[in-house]
């Protein structure tokens, strides 16, 4: 039996692990949302929405997120109609059939910058900025990724080379087209104080892990209900069966 | 039992629809090996996994939407929209490879303790058909999704069609439905993966027709001689079943819960670009071991018709093991030649798992050669030449006076 689970164990374990194997493994941070009892810290994604809408939503799309999502994070619903009435997307035909804009509402999804990928490709040297709704679960040890990536000393001193690229060790091959996009002062925090690109990096990461899986908490809360109820029937079906089958040689 | 029976109406009604006397035959007074250990739970466990393929997937089939410009969208709404959609979706995915993780001790179950031989031979072939259509299964619902990885690998495995001569190019275009992976390819996968598991389940009723009719083995592998060799399948069985079930359902739930991605691939959650190859293209952790074959052969038609060998020579498995004693227990040699077929496999699915680069082909081809070795030389040859420890004149004289399979295993060393 214990070679049986073994060779489970060897199956379910090295094989994901063995298959993935980036240029760069990231740094390891500390992250609110890990472990069994992980949840999203509410200010962290909130200031990295703020990142977001500031710097990282001129170039990147988040085509998953609604404005209505938004409350979850702890907007208001006042806050989060206010946000959408910000971003204009397109409305019904007019009456002589043309077409329209109007302001969003809540259950729009949140406007990309750009009307296509062709536009992007043209205004951004060819290089394509992707959807950043699922980048934490679109990368290998994702978050620790993205966070890594923005933080690389010698990327965010780093000029770009001949063909406008720039360094970064845990970009796969080793030169991506975007722009060291955060630097100290970006945001300003509570207190008025500049943010450090460190806080800045972890607080974008914190609000794309959320946009990414705004289900985890759920799903956490949901497991431990299950896996303890779980533990205390096979517990008594392994006492029942030892019961029934005590009487019987075998 | 007994006692619902002295009704009247449910006598007349037994009568008419013997549902009931049914019922009694196969699930309660059924006679079963008493001696039957934990590796003769995952038969049970493989049937519960299917169920919850079938109630997941029906659910989910109701908020998909089968097109290439939608499937990735819809998915994400899934996730993201419908309620405890992402409880679905992550049970069902991660439902297939706990599906292949408990077919797979099944099988090896089977492979150690000769469930193969005679007279289960044509149970053995039901269950292989059974694995074969959970293949084809897998690997269309991997595509639905229409990630990067369900993309890319569709495009990879659907063009081993094309290697066939004459016929491959012309194959390759029916399947697709036009002249690459597309819509076409998807909707068709979409219907023949909800079609698929309903077979399935219709090959598990031979399969059970088949076991009930020969009866079950047992970790002896010698026949029952009468009632003192057997137990009643309830309780002693339903209970033991339940137990396993349990442990299924807790293990299974910590990796959905808390590990959910952790048996999938990123790639798989960047929408699908026929222009952009992800730099590796790997199946599903199930299929390391047959993409390791398909890859040692360094010919595309060669590599198709080795990984479909790999799974052919199973068929053939009564016959190449020229064994007249089933269980491993009282087979010292074969015995050794099992666990290395097992190491042997885990290194297949080490190897499908990385890129065919360096050593990693060197020991693949090793591998691969063992593997077909074991089946094809090892087997007949250990059959005629072993000398296998004497087996116990019945279960009971081995459960009660203690010739069992541990005081078998002791007396060898």
């Amino acid at each position: 039996m214990k070679r049986i689970l073994s060779v489970i164990g060897l199956l379910a374990m090295a094989m994901p692990a063995l298959a993935a194997s980036p240029a760069v493994s990231p740094q390891q941070f500390e992250w609110s949302w890990e472990g069994v009892f992980g949840t999203y810290d509410r200010e962290q994604v909130r200031r990295g929405m703020e990142v977001f809408t500031s710097q990282c939503h001129s170039c990147h799309s988040l085509n998953y997120i609604r404005f209505r999502d938004l409350v979850a994070i702890g907007l208001s619903e006042e806050e989060a109609v206010a946000l959408a009435a910000d971003y204009e997307v397109a409305g019904p035909p007019d009456e002589w059939g043309d077409p329209t804009v109007v302001a969003a509402r809540l259950p729009d999804t949140i406007p990309a910058p750009y009307r296509n990928d062709t536009e992007a490709r043209a205004l951004n040297n060819g290089a394509l900025p992707p959807d950043l709704s699922l980048m934490v679960k679109a990368r290998v040890d994702g978050a620790n990724y993205i966070a890594s990536l923005l933080t690389d000393p010698d990327y965010n001193q780093g000029e770009p080379d001949a063909d406008g690229l720039y360094h970064n060790p845990y970009f796969a091959g080793g030169s991506i087209a975007m722009a060291p996009p955060l630097f100290e002062g970006l945001i300003v925090d509570a207190e008025g104080n500049d943010m450090t690109v460190d806080e800045l990096a972890r607080d974008i990461t914190a609000f794309l892990a959320w946009t990414a899986e705004p289900t985890l908490e759920d799903r956490k809360r949901m497991g431990l209900k299950v896996v303890l109820f779980l533990l205390v029937l096979t517990g008594l079906y392994y006492v029942w069966k030892r019961k029934i089958w005590a009487s019987v040689e075998h | 039992m007994a006692e619902i029976m002295n009704n009247g109406f449910v006598r007349w009604f037994d009568r008419r629809l013997p549902i009931l006397s049914w019922t009694n035959h196969h699930l309660i007074d059924y006679p079963a090996p008493r001696n039957l250990n934990y590796m003769w739970n995952f038969g049970s466990l493989a049937g519960l996994a299917l169920v919850i393929q079938i109630v997941t997937g029906i659910v989910l089939s109701m908020h998909y939407t089968p097109h290439a410009d939608m499937a990735f969208d819809s998915v994400e709404r899934i996730m993201r929209d419908v309620e405890y959609g992402w409880l679905m979706r992550y049970a069902h995915a991660n439902g297939a490879s706990f599906f292949f993780i408990v077919v797979y001790l099944h099988v090896f179950r089977g492979l150690y303790y000769g469930s193969y031989k005679a007279p289960r031979e044509v149970l053995w072939w039901i269950g292989l058909v059974i694995l074969l259509a959970m293949m084809a299964t897998a690997f269309m619902g991997y595509v639905l999704p229409w990630g990067q990885m369900s993309y890319w690998a569709a495009t990879v495995i659907t063009n081993l069609l094309s290697a066939l001569p004459v016929i491959g190019e012309a194959l390759v275009g029916w399947v697709w439905g036009g002249f690459s992976v597309d819509n076409p390819t998807l909707v068709r996968f979409y219907a023949l993966h909800f079609l698929l598991p309903f077979v399935i389940v219709g090959l598990v009723g031979l399969h059970l027709w088949a076991l009930h009719h020969t009866k079950s083995g047992n970790p002896l592998g010698i026949d029952t001689t009468g009632p003192q060799d057997s137990i009643r399948f309830h309780p002693y069985y339903t209970i033991k079943d339940a137990f396993g079930a349990g442990m299924f359902l807790l293990i299974f739930a910590v990796f959905l819960f808390y590990a959910p991605n952790y048996l999938g691939h990123p790639d798989n959650y960047i929408p699908a670009d026929p222009l952009k190859t992800p730099a590796h293209i790997v199946p599903e952790w199930y299929f390391l071991p047959f993409y390791a074959i398909l890859r040692a052969i360094p010919s595309k038609l060669g590599g198709a018709i080795a990984m479909a060998l790999s799974i052919g020579i199973l068929f053939l498995l009564p016959w190449l093991d020229t064994s007249r004693v089933r269980s491993a227990t009282f087979r010292p040699v074969f015995r050794w030649f099992f666990w290395i077929l097992v190491i042997d496999i885990i290194v297949l699915g080490v190897v499908g798992a990385n890129p065919p680069e360096g050593a990693w082909i060197d020991i693949g081809r090793i591998a691969t050669a063992w593997y077909f070795l074991h089946f094809l030389i090892l087997l007949p040859l250990i059959g005629w030449f072993e000398r296998p420890r004497p087996l116990p004149s019945s279960i009971a004289s081995a459960v009660l006076d203690g010739s069992g399979p541990a005081s078998a295993r002791r007396g060898e060393r």
